[in-house]
């Protein structure tokens, strides 16, 4: 019998998919603007185990976007507060938060364990480092990315090394211009999910070795082949 | 002739698309150069959806993109 909470992910999901959700834990790296939506998704969804690794606490320039910043919880720490929510949204959800930022030193003993890894982080190096140690570990790194009006997903296997490639000018994006609203980290968010379970799965077809570039502006998607 | 595609804030002053005679040894750097787009705006370009070097040169019928840098989370 599939649980009541879950009935309107039947038949998209079937019970033992449903099942095979539970028994996965997901590591969320970031938890702002695009890492609180992706924590919140992957509740709904029913992952068993979400690691949510974030250091730094809510703040007033976070109310815009970021789906766990509200007036009551401005000054905690992003991870406890996403634990908190999701516990009203779906007890049965572990969420383990990690108040560390992802360093060389600690990235290893951090992401291992973990089924799929999702980069919801704001730096650009960190990404990098996050890339690296999901290749090492042998983990499948879900990337997402925002600038205003602007997004960009893909899907990293191991040994496609995508964002040494895609960033290896650059130490920071357009974002400092633009600034983040707060639709288009809902979206890349949507995305990244989407590919998670698929990851998980093992349906559909994913954004390994292409990069979507989304234009919310002009409402272009392009989905860019990538031969590096 | 080559045709240039650009993106998100690469667009703002110029054409969504661009087609550049083709000469022997024209590259990335030149048209960049002709565009009037620095360098460090430019995170990934793309020669035929392949990752190119701005100093290799292009064929003639090639198609470019040009992307800038999005990294915020």
């Amino acid at each position: 019998m599939i649980e009541k909470k879950y009935l309107r992910n039947f038949k998209m999901l079937s019970l033992e998919e449903q099942e095979r959700l539970k028994k996965t834990k997901v590591l969320v790296a970031g938890c702002g603007g695009l890492g609180g939506y992706v924590v919140e998704m992957l509740a709904r969804l029913g992952i068993g185990w979400i690691t949510v690794v974030d250091d730094e606490a809510f703040e007033e320039t976070n109310l815009n976007r970021q789906l766990f910043s509200t007036v009551n919880t401005l000054g905690k720490k992003k991870a406890l507060v996403a634990k908190e929510r999701i516990l009203e949204v779906n007890p049965d959800v572990v969420v383990n938060p990690i108040l560390t930022r992802i360093e060389e030193k600690n990235a290893k003993e951090v992401v291992a364990g973990h089924e799929v890894v999702v980069d919801a982080l704001d730096s650009i190096p960190h990404r990098i480092l996050l890339e690296k140690v999901c290749e090492e570990l042998k983990i499948p790194l879900i990337h997402g990315a925002i600038a205003g009006w602007y997004g960009q997903v893909t899907t990293v296997l191991p040994g496609d090394r995508t964002l040494s490639i895609v960033y290896k000018h650059h130490k920071e994006g357009i974002e400092k211009e633009l600034g983040t609203p707060s639709f288009s980290p809902a979206v890349v968010a949507g995305i990244q999910v989407c590919e998670v379970l698929k990851i998980i799965l093992n349906k559909g077809e994913l954004l390994s070795k292409k990069l979507l570039y989304i234009d919310l502006l002009n409402q272009e998607y392009q989905k860019i082949e990538l031969h590096f | 002739m080559i045709k240039v595609k650009l993106f998100a804030t690469l667009r703002e002053g110029r054409a969504n698309e661009i087609d550049f005679e083709f000469f022997p040894g024209i590259n990335g750097r030149f048209i960049l150069e002709k565009l009037g787009i620095p360098e460090k705006q430019v995170s990934i370009f793309l020669v035929n959806g392949r990752d190119y070097s701005l100093d290799e040169p292009i064929s003639d019928g090639d198609v470019i993109a040009i992307f800038p840098p999005v990294g915020g989370g």
